[in-house]
């Protein structure tokens, strides 16, 4: 499979690995895919007092794309608001990795993290607001 | 990319594939050479001395086939390749049989031109049976005795897997099929030449042969087809009656020379090169599982063609790996099914967990691999896995002690 | 230069021309099986994409209409076998691979009959698609490899779409010898053979009309289109598009000058008589026959003086009927029986050509004066 220079770039040095710590408030994590589907996500933000984005991990299991394409998604986050975090669409990571068709649900699965991590942050503010 | 990887002096990328295709042994394109210029003759140009010289080449390279399977060279059928022989034997006794026997047996393991064939068979109206294999890839003879009927035609089971590696019984298969009336037909695309193959002691009726997959030429293969009891079957290719009407078309004799040259040097080398083959299996798997823990050999481990190491490296995707390796020319799975994202079949026939399935990949040596190519190879994959799954979400979690299958995973 | 010996059997083979020879070479010494997605796959794929385009434009087809076979012979059986419709309807004179083949697909197959000159009757085919009604295939060599007579294919294919049926041609003799245009002829399937034209054997191609959906007769792999399963025999198929290419390729004027030559020697000789010439047909073909001859003899002969020709097809050599495409131009069995097939490639010489007149008039010569004993 011929993989964009970009899905290289992304592969060999992949930007933001790593973890937060999942049980601090100020952390939000998405987990999502399935082992059994040969990918899995998991994309953690660390959002400040303001509502901004300042730090973002990710983790994944998955071809060279969907890590692209996770590796991506931590980088145009950060220093983004929630809401703003919340309206990158699949279509943007695909395009600017050159994704072909088969490849696309890469791109689905990172949005659907920062979807997921950004509901579990809101999950646990309004908890404690609760 | 892992660094301070030192390549030593080797030529890359190291092809480890010999599943999919084997180069041409030198000594094979040497005997090919004249055919293609000087000794050009149609082999079925009975009239003048060019076709006699390419008939005759032909006729030994026959010879040289049926040798290395303990066959008689009038059983042997040149073909286009295996997927050839193996559309040939199952339609060809299937349509030639269908008024009598309606019913055929083979194994969900089995190369997929064959399971294709099968289902083609069954538009037709035919009767087909599955059988599984267990956890180590093996049928179950009891199952296979329980499956033939009178109206059973034909039993297809492989020699070698060609994803796994694992060599099926073929003797007692042989033994239950002429104990029952049916004719037993092999696909040995991986098996001949790389182990001990002999038609009369294993009561094989057909066998499909190829050339690449046995440092051989593509565009050539065989079938076997046994004349005592004698196997009949209805033509695919009918035409100018060449191959005893079994198969017509102008033999392409340089293509005919490789192949037989091929089982010739197979034949005589079969020692020595699996020993050889299997040091350095031995070597490679070693070296793998002293460095990493969690991999896992997917297959039987002693009923095996040593020259194929399908393994599952837990919680590392495996195209993501092949992406990382670059400097290894190794397979996900079968080269005819690469290119789809989907697990492999076989080892989800055996029983492989779906998340390892999505994590193995198939290592293949053979004639002319070495040692040195075997260290570089165990470096890089040791590298490039234990990186990954420095990223993995899933290794980080069983290393927590969280058991993945508690979780509730959203399927997609 | 002189050649050892005088091979003048290019319909049943040519000598591998040398850029083929080089392509198939290069290949071999590589490793690496086209669908695999590593360097070595992914180099063995771009090899057969060449090929494909090549091999595509030197016919006039797009390269998605290739489907590479292993011959001919396959070539036709998969168009009979695999092209929609239950009808089938063939000319006299068709290799055997579509005669076998359609009267097997269609157990009530039209055979249509060619006149005396070896043309098609085209008023029989036209009573034949009216009778068979649209779902039919109607399957015609362009030129005939016995005689060398080409078909008005342009004719034939406004009569098969003017009855709505589909036509499949059999191009093997008529590659590099006939401009081919398949896109704009409305040709809907076309037959090739590599080793027809110098280059490897073991190598063919069906070329389908890009909309036509056919079935396919090896089943088990997604290579071809999924219309012909089986790792793709890359070395040969190099070397097809490579001899496609060479310059060597097509070239006839002062081939086609000496088989005209020989054919004016031949006919001086008493009692020889050279068919299918009042057909238009290729310019390296020739059919020649004398009465009183026998074909087989007469190719046993020559090779001992070093000339090798064929009596008939190559496939059907061994056989002692007369050949079925001049039973179906009206010729009687014992002319028939008496024909050699003398056909010119690019490695001949002048020489060659001589050599064959001077051992064929020998025989004839001999026949002569037996036959003037016989008659004292």
């Amino acid at each position: 499979m011929a993989y964009s220079e970009r899905v290289v770039d992304h592969y060999e040095n992949p930007r933001n690995i790593g973890s937060l710590d999942k049980n601090a408030q100020d952390v939000g994590t998405g987990l999502v895919g399935a082992p059994a589907c040969g990918d899995v996500m998991k994309l953690q933000i660390k959002v400040n007092e303001h509502g901004i984005i300042e730090d973002a991990k990710f983790k994944t299991f998955g071809c060279g794309s969907a890590i692209a394409s996770s590796s991506l998604i931590t980088e145009w986050v950060k220093g983004k608001s929630l809401d703003e975090a919340a309206t990158i669409k699949n279509t943007q990571i695909a395009q600017h990795l050159a994704l072909p068709p088969v490849k696309i649900h890469c791109s689905v699965l990172a949005e659907d993290a920062i979807k997921a991590a950004v509901a579990d942050y809101r999950a646990k503010q309004g908890h404690k607001a609760g | 990319m892992v660094e301070n990887t030192k390549k030593p002096n080797i030529k890359t990328p190291v092809y480890l594939d010999y599943q999919a295709t084997t180069p041409v042994d030198p000594r094979v394109l040497d005997e090919m050479l004249p055919y293609f210029t000087e000794k050009f003759g149609n082999p079925h140009s009975r009239s003048h001395s060019f076709g006699w010289e390419a008939e005759e080449a032909v006729e030994t390279a026959r010879a040289q086939v049926a040798h290395v399977i303990g066959a008689d060279e009038k059983e042997i059928v040149f073909t286009s390749g295996a997927t050839e022989s193996n559309n040939l034997a199952l339609k060809g006794v299937a349509q030639f049989y269908k008024d009598r026997k309606d019913h055929v047996v083979t194994v969900v393991t089995e190369h997929k031109c064959v399971l294709d064939t099968c289902r083609h068979l069954e538009q037709e109206g035919f009767r087909v049976t599955y059988l599984p294999v267990a956890k180590n890839g093996l049928i179950d003879l009891d199952q296979l005795r329980d499956a033939i009927t009178d109206r059973t035609a034909i039993v297809s089971v492989m020699g070698v897997n060609n994803e796994i590696g694992v060599i099926q019984p073929l003797k007692e298969i042989g033994a239950i099929c002429r104990q029952r009336g049916t004719f037993f037909h092999t696909d040995c695309a991986q098996a001949v030449g790389k182990i001990p193959l002999d038609v009369e002691e294993m009561n094989i009726d057909l066998m499909s042969i190829s050339g690449h997959k046995l440092y051989g030429p593509k565009g050539i293969g065989a079938l076997y087809v046994r004349r005592k009891p004698r196997v009949r079957l209805r033509a695919m290719i009918d035409g100018g009656g060449q191959e005893r009407g079994m198969r017509s078309g102008t033999l392409p004799t340089p293509l005919c020379v490789g192949l037989g040259s091929a089982c010739a040097i197979a034949e005589k080398y079969m020692g020595t090169d699996n020993e050889r083959i299997r040091r350095l299996s031995d070597r490679f798997y070693d070296g793998i599982t002293a460095t990493l823990p969690e991999v896992f050999l997917n297959g039987d481990r002693a009923q095996r063609y040593p020259g194929n190491l399908n393994l599952s490296f837990a919680y590392v995707e495996g195209e993501s790996l092949l992406m990382g390796i670059k400097d290894l020319a190794v397979s996900s799975g079968s080269a005819c099914t690469s290119a789809s994202l989907e697990p492999s079949y076989v080892l989800r026939a055996l029983g492989v967990d779906e998340e390892l399935a999505h994590t193995s990949i198939r290592i293949g040596f053979g004639r002319f691999t070495t040692e040195a190519e075997i260290d570089y190879a165990v470096e890089l994959i040791a590298g490039q896995v234990k990186k990954l799954r420095a990223m993995s979400p899933l290794w980080e979690m069983v290393q927590e002690g969280i058991d993945l299958k508690s979780i509730n995973w959203a399927e997609h | 230069m002189t050649n050892l010996r005088a091979y003048l059997d290019y319909n049943a083979s040519a000598p591998l021309l040398p850029e083929a020879a080089s392509a198939v070479l290069q290949v071999l010494e590589n490793a690496g099986n086209p669908s695999s997605v590593h360097r070595e796959g992914i180099k063995a794929r771009r090899i057969l994409d060449h090929a494909r385009e090549v091999v595509a434009k030197s016919v006039g087809a797009q390269g998605d209409s290739v489907v590479f076979t292993s011959g001919g012979t396959e070539a036709n059986v998969l168009a009979l076998v695999g092209a929609p419709g239950a009808r089938r309807i063939v000319s006299a004179v068709e290799h055997p691979s579509v005669l076998k083949t359609a009267a097997e697909v269609d157990p009530h197959m039209l055979t249509a009959p060619v006149d005396g000159t070896g043309m098609l009757d085209l008023d029989v085919l036209a009573g034949y698609l009216r009778q068979a009604g649209p779902s039919t295939l109607v399957s015609i060599q362009w030129v005939n490899n016995e005689t060398g007579v080409i078909q008005s294919m342009a004719e034939i294919v406004a009569a098969v779409h003017g009855a709505g049926a589909i036509l499949h041609v059999d191009a093997v003799q008529a590659l590099g010898k006939l401009q081919i245009s398949f896109h704009e002829s409305g040709i809907d399937l076309l037959t090739l053979s590599a080793h027809k034209v110098g280059g490897p054997t073991g190598v063919g191609a069906l070329i389908v009309r890009p909309g036509l959906s056919i079935a396919p007769l090896l089943t088990g792999g997604l290579q071809e289109r999924g219309l012909r399963a089986g790792t793709e025999n890359v070395a040969g198929i190099a070397g097809f598009a490579a001899a496609l290419i060479s310059p060597r390729f097509g070239v006839w004027a002062q081939i086609g000058a000496w088989r005209d030559d020989l054919e004016r020697r031949v006919r001086a000789l008493p009692g020889v008589q050279v068919m299918g010439t009042s057909a238009p047909r290729v310019v390296n073909t020739s059919c020649i026959a004398c009465d009183g001859l026998d074909g087989a003899t007469q190719v046993a002969a020559l090779d001992l003086d070093g000339v090798a020709i064929s009596a008939g097809a190559a496939c059907s050599s061994g056989k002692v009927e007369p050949s079925h495409v001049l039973s179906a131009m009206g010729v009687a069995p014992e002319r028939a029986r008496s024909a050699i097939r003398v056909s010119l490639g690019w490695q001949n010489t002048k020489n060659d050509v001589d050599r064959f007149v001077d051992a064929y008039g020998v025989l004839v010569r001999r026949l002569a004066r037996r036959l003037t004993v016989n008659a004292a």
